[in-house]
């Protein structure tokens, strides 16, 4: 079933149809990604959350093709990716970038960062090397870093933070309309963390940018994401409108994530955690609702039926037989 | 503090030799911690926690130098002979690393490395030993323990991991607990679990615990004190709910004012700290934090501050313009 009616319906840069993603692993298959529809609207920023291994990064590299999908369509600005090959690709894709998680491993460490900047130019034959330098250039001040003191050295002189300061200019300097940041502030410390999400929201408005927002921590999704979808086990649990979805989360995943959150208040005593036990194995994922071998509200339902995902609040979706809001 | 501490870590200093030259990863550090306390450590990566936490297990890099006194049940550990040392260790002294893999041996059963450990330090024989590793499990929140015995750690999850050293690190019944980023490593719901489980643990045993992390959010609602660390060095230190309300040293304000808040609004900007962190082979002149700190004027620049009291003696911090003190009260 297609969730046509799902999500603001603001102009769609990026739409993702019933995109189904699998790996085959010694003859078992993992279901990383099954069945997720979601829009990105031009402009805003879709935060997307949940554990480890849930298929955040493999939903990013399919929407780049990166990764192939078993079947669904990815539609970028109208067009259907997945039915794209060679030189199409290549010239669409070049509106598309993307920001990994280690800054440091994503540089290569033998090139200095004045040529690993420059290189999407190259490719996308910006032949004019007086031309390239001036890009390169402007791309490392917007994201404040001093090009002279920096286009000459190598990656391992920097810091976790100043790489991932690169990567942001390297995915910066062909002028994309959107940006996956694959959980761009993970590695990073707190203080180092806050620069570089500041950098990511100026960045965003001065280049009119739309971002898929990928991150484990919900904090720092909400701090720049104007609606936030929620996964778990490859599946799409609930998407809303950020703030919306914290003050009255529908799934009960959503909650449990909520919760977990460590708040630094000592008046807030950590609730004692209700031991919901880990998520299983995406080769055998449960039947029903994945969600159900640690959901508190799981009844024969969950078992027997896929829950879809369905209006609950404006703008606000859940795929829960039980959601914690009623539909309004 | 009447009672004697349980530990009590005198003047420690750890200097490393590096290529570029000598790196003073712990800078004159003095801490205490009573039996029963938990004591957070706080502060960014490379302050020096793990290296700390190090000097005080006696576990530091070879060429590493050790300098002050460690202080533990009446004992200095800097000059314990290596075979009580050891025995210390398995027993009355215990740790928990970021990744559960460095305390657990990959090629024994989760069974031999726990039965090993109860049998070595409390000499139980091979059935009680076995039979008390199966209530360990079941206590760290391990299903079917019994199974779980003859499994390897590569079988398992990285919680159920951390679980497994948990119960090793716990077994022999420790007065102190050093737990070093026991969830940096795991996903969040998994994070709030073993937090809950060491802090049960901690209670129930009436074990001290010394619980270090980059996150103010996890010592908040689960430690007696915090000390907040900043280049080597303790930079303020006091009872966890006195350090949240009326924090002293600016570099505890900004570390806290730049996680994102799950209440603030989208897009609010991040109170960041610019710059980061100074080269710990390139000491800096004055107060280390100066370079990043809004507050740092004049004597910042040319003298270094010591950690000194408050208006209470157990809240101390190491700052020339301290913000939210009492006029008249702090020289
Ligand atoms: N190349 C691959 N081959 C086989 N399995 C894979 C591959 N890449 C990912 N997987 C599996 O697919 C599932 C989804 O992985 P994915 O990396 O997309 O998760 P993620 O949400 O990005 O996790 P993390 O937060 O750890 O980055 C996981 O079970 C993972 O082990
Ligand atoms: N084996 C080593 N040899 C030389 N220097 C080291 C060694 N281990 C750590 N260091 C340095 O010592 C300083 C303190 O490191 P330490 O590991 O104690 O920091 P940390 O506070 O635990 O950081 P993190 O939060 O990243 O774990 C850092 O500058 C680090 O680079
Ligand atoms: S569908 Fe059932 S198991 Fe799944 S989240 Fe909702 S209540 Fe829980
Ligand atoms: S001593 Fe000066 S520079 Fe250091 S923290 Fe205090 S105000 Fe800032
Ligand atoms: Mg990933
Ligand atoms: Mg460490």
């Amino acid at each position: 079933m297609m969730q046509e009616t799902q999500q603001s319906q603001r102009d769609p840069l990026l739409k993702v149809q019933n995109l189904v993603v699998e790996y085959a692993v010694g003859g078992k298959t993992v279901h990383a990604v099954s069945d997720v529809s979601l829009q990105v609207a031009r402009g805003e920023t879709l935060g997307l959350v949940g554990e480890s291994g849930c298929g955040k990064s493999t939903l990013g590299c399919a929407v780049l093709q990166l990764s192939q999908a078993v079947s669904g369509r990815v539609l970028f600005d109208g067009h259907d990716l997945t039915a794209m090959h060679g030189d199409t690709l290549r010239r669409m894709r070049q509106r598309v970038q993307l920001i990994f998680q280690d800054p440091i491993a994503s540089l290569n460490p033998r090139r200095r960062i004045g040529e690993i900047i420059a290189e999407p130019l190259v490719i996308s034959g910006v032949k004019d090397p007086k031309k390239r330098q001036k890009l390169v250039c402007e791309v490392l001040s917007a994201v404040g870093l001093d090009p002279s003191l920096v286009i000459g050295r190598l990656p391992h002189e920097f810091s976790g933070g100043q790489c991932q300061r690169i990567c942001i200019a390297r995915a910066l300097v062909l002028n994309p309309e959107f940006i996956i940041c694959d959980e761009p502030v993970s590695a990073l410390d707190v203080s180092i963390r806050a620069q570089i999400l500041n950098l990511l929201e100026d960045m965003k408005a001065r280049f009119g940018l739309t971002l898929l927002f990928i991150a484990h921590d919900l904090a720092v999704v909400k701090a720049v994401s104007d609606r936030v979808a929620v996964m778990y086990l490859g599946r799409l649990c609930e998407v809303g409108p950020s703030e919306q979805l914290f003050a009255h989360p529908a799934h009960p995943y959503t909650a449990l994530l909520i919760e977990a959150i460590p708040v630094p208040d000592p008046d807030v005593r950590p609730a004692e955690s209700v031991p919901v036990g880990e998520p299983p194995s995406p080769i055998a994922p449960p039947s029903g609702c994945r969600f159900r071998t640690r959901c508190p509200r799981a009844d024969q339902r969950c078992i027997d039926e896929v829950p879809e995902l369905r209006p609950v609040a404006p703008d606000q979706y859940v795929a829960c037989h039980h959601p914690l809001i009623a539909a309004g | 503090m009447t009672e004697p501490a349980l530990l009590s870590v005198k003047n420690v200093s750890v200097d490393l030799p590096t290529p570029r030259g000598n790196l003073r990863a712990v800078d004159q550090i003095d801490l205490n911690i009573g039996a029963g306390r938990t004591l957070g450590i706080v502060g960014e990566s490379g302050c020096g926690k793990t290296m700390l936490s190090r000097a005080i297990l006696q576990l530091l890099p070879k060429k590493a130098k050790l300098s002050g006194r460690v202080m533990f049940d009446g004992q200095d550990l800097v000059r314990l002979d290596p075979e009580r040392l050891r025995k210390l260790r398995g027993r009355s002294l215990a740790v928990v690393f970021q990744d559960p893999m460095t305390s657990l041996n990959p090629v024994l059963t989760i069974g031999t490395q726990l039965i090993e450990t109860l049998q070595e330090h409390l000499e139980l024989d091979s059935v009680a030993a076995k039979w008390r590793s199966v209530e360990l499990l079941g206590a760290v929140g391990i299903p079917a323990p019994q199974q779980r015995l003859m499994q390897y750690p590569h079988q398992l999850s990285g919680g159920m991991r951390q679980r497994v050293a948990i119960a090793i690190a716990l077994s022999c019944e420790p007065k102190l607990l050093i737990a070093d980023e026991p969830t940096t490593a795991l996903d969040v719901t998994i994070q709030a679990q073993i937090l809950d489980l060491l802090a049960r643990e901690q209670r129930r045993r009436h074990m001290a615990m010394i619980l270090i992390t980059h996150d103010l959010g996890v010592v908040a609602g689960r430690t007696d004190d915090v000390a907040v660390m900043y280049a080597g060095r303790v930079v303020e230190r006091a009872p966890t709910p006195v350090l949240f309300k009326k924090m002293h040293m600016p570099y505890t304000e900004a570390l806290l004012a730049a996680i994102p808040k799950i209440d603030a609004a989208p897009h609010a900007p991040l109170p960041a700290i610019s710059g980061r962190p100074p080269d710990p082979t390139r000491p800096i002149q004055g107060c280390s934090f100066s370079p990043r700190c809004r507050y740092a004027a004049g004597r910042c620049y040319r003298e270094k501050p010591l950690l000194a009291a408050s208006e209470s003696p157990d809240h101390q911090y190491a700052c020339f313009h301290p913000i939210q003190v009492t006029a008249g009260v702090c020289a």
